[in-house]
């Protein structure tokens, strides 16, 4: 009796000092978190100027749907979405396979350098690479100088070529760092399953398909979730290559939120909702990647 | 054909490896180059570096920018290492139930966009700003406040504390030092590459945070680095010598950091990979 009272005394104690190393992290994120994103769901059933504000229900819900501003975001961000995830996760993952070939020399040379754009700021390298394709800028010089291209294409001023403008960019700031994660998963995988598809004659391609592949599908997928949702949320490229424009061209939803809570008259009530139409993104194509990527596996 | 292989292996590691460092190489050469010789594009390093320094120097706050921007990341960093190793080592040491399925709700704190909580976070700083001035809006308290828990940092100090080797844990307990003490004097010590993996992601992402100081700080005297660039690249008639000398500058805490440490990097990625 008195044995288990000690016990339970130390239980107790336990899980007290348990809680207390833990409590300080559960009350930030809750406080800075939480806390914040149930604000953001009653300010969506709100609207008003500054801090006027009154409830009027679904009112911004609907307007999201008429809104074009909202409708071209969305459409810019799902553009970017669509192109570049895909683009970046196959490039890094090709580049993944081959740094992990034993026999590639300068092995450090090629990760280091493939990596490096990871250290730049979003808006440092943004500026950088608004010069580099500005009309007269070195980009467009190189391909006047090469022949490959008659006229300067019109990288930041031209809806199209914009987009493809900060599709490049992203890429350029991101493979490597995608790249890390699936090199680390490499290194994780034993050898001796690649000799013995060798030995069955499985050529390299069928290597990459059937053993690489299907061992890294929880790191891909863990990739292209938190590229998604980077994607979703793009905003220092956009306002420092581009600012949105041509027209709004490259406009993503994030800087549709900042315009409408900073620069035009500061309307909270609608911004969050236009938020909130980004959880609700992030919430359903996540769900979408697991089931496609099947959560048994991942 | 294997022969071919190689080169074309060789061929494009190359020409991505080329492709990664252009943007850098172009941003130093640039920054010792006249604004003329910028746009003309010459690719060779010139003499005006210091004169594209002393005008940054004169006609930005450039010091204060850098001195801010290091305040924020340095105790961001310190705080953030301490309040996540904390919570990760308190999560796996002493697992309960009822922690587990706290951490769970804590991790989908992950998917919650920053856009979604920019606007109740700046509402809230405006209130603070009423009664304690001193960590309202335009304070380095109202950056460093949001940022500085991540549920991104604990997960990562969570699965590197799975190899921490729990026999110290019972020798320190046998020993009689304080859970407390068992942190701070055996787990501290032992997990040194977690924290060094650590420092790197969150000195970076801060150093290099644009979005939340953006709006929150509003003066000259409380800019960072990201906001001085940025606000450098929107004139209409740029200087762009002195923007890359800017940009240079910005970007060397950073990649030192990176270099200095990049071991530590590879090896806590792969921690937290596992």
């Amino acid at each position: 009796m008195h044995q288990t009272n000690s016990k339970l005394r130390f239980r107790t104690k336990s899980v007290l000092t348990g809680w207390s190393f833990v409590l300080l992290a559960v009350i930030l994120i809750f406080v800075f978190y939480f806390y914040p994103m149930l604000q953001a769901l009653i300010l969506s059933f709100q609207t008003g100027t500054g801090s006027n504000l009154t409830f009027t229900g679904f009112d911004n819900y609907s307007r999201l749907l008429s809104d074009k501003t909202f409708i071209v975001s969305v459409k810019n961000t799902f553009i970017y979405l669509l192109v570049q995830v895909p683009l970046m996760i196959i490039l890094a993952l090709f580049i993944s396979v081959l740094l992990n070939d034993s026999k590639l020399r300068f092995k450090g040379f090629f990760r280091t350098a493939i990596f490096l754009p990871c250290v730049t700021s979003l808006v440092a390298y943004s500026v950088v690479f608004k010069y580099l394709f500005s009309g007269n800028g070195l980009v467009n010089t190189m391909l006047l100088k090469l022949h490959l291209v008659s006229a300067p294409i019109e990288w930041i001023t031209d809806p199209f070529w914009a987009k493809i403008t900060i599709i490049i960019a992203i890429t350029w700031r991101w493979t490597g760092y995608n790249m890390i994660f699936y090199l680390s998963a490499l290194q994780n995988i034993d050898h001796s399953i690649y000799e013995a598809a060798k030995i069955d004659g499985a050529s390299s391609t069928r290597q990459f398909f059937g053993i690489t592949v299907p061992l890294l599908k929880p790191i891909i997928l863990f990739t292209s979730i938190t590229s998604t949702i980077g994607t979703l949320q793009l905003f220092d490229e956009v306002m420092n290559i581009t600012k949105g424009g041509p027209g709004n061209a490259t406009q993503t939803i994030s800087q549709y939120i900042y315009n409408l809570s900073f620069k035009y008259a500061a309307d909270f009530g609608y911004a969050a909702t236009v938020s909130y139409s980004i959880v609700i993104m992030i919430a359903l194509l996540s769900v979408i990647q697991f089931k496609v990527a099947g959560d048994k596996n991942g | 054909m294997a022969k071919s292989k190689r080169f074309f292996m060789y061929l494009f590691l190359s020409i991505a490896a080329i492709v990664s460092i252009f943007p850098f190489l172009w941003m130093v050469v640039s920054s010792t180059n006249q604004s003329v010789d910028v746009t003309r594009g010459r690719l060779l390093p010139g003499t005006h570096l210091l004169e594209n320094l002393r005008k940054l120097l004169d006609t930005t706050d450039l010091q204060v920018s850098l001195m801010n921007s290091a305040k924020i990341s340095i105790t961001t960093t310190l705080l953030a290492l301490l309040i996540a190793s904390l919570a990760g080592y308190g999560f796996e040491v002493f697992r309960s139930r009822s922690k587990d399925i706290v951490f769970n709700i804590l991790l989908l704190s992950m998917m919650i966009p920053f856009a979604a909580l920019m606007i109740p976070l700046y509402r809230m700083f405006g209130q603070i700003s009423n009664v304690f001035p001193w960590m309202g809006i335009d304070t380095m308290t109202s950056v460093i406040l949001p940022t500085v828990t991540t549920a991104f940092l604990i997960f990562f100090f969570r699965q590197s504390t799975k190899m921490f080797p729990k026999e110290l844990l019972e020798a320190g307990r046998m020993d009689g030092l304080s859970e407390l003490g068992i942190f701070l004097r055996i787990y501290l010590p032992t997990m040194k590459t977690t924290y060094a993996a650590g420092a790197i992601i969150t000195f970076m992402s801060s150093w290099n945070n644009y979005l939340w100081p953006l709006i929150v700080l509003q003066t000259p005297q409380t800019k960072t680095m990201p906001l001085l660039i940025s606000t450098l690249g929107s004139g209409y008639a740029p200087d762009y010598g002195m923007i890359m000398i800017a940009i240079v500058i910005g970007t060397i805490p950073t990649a030192l950091v990176f270099f200095v440490m990049q071991k530590q990097f590879v090896a806590g990625m792969i921690g937290s990979v596992k």
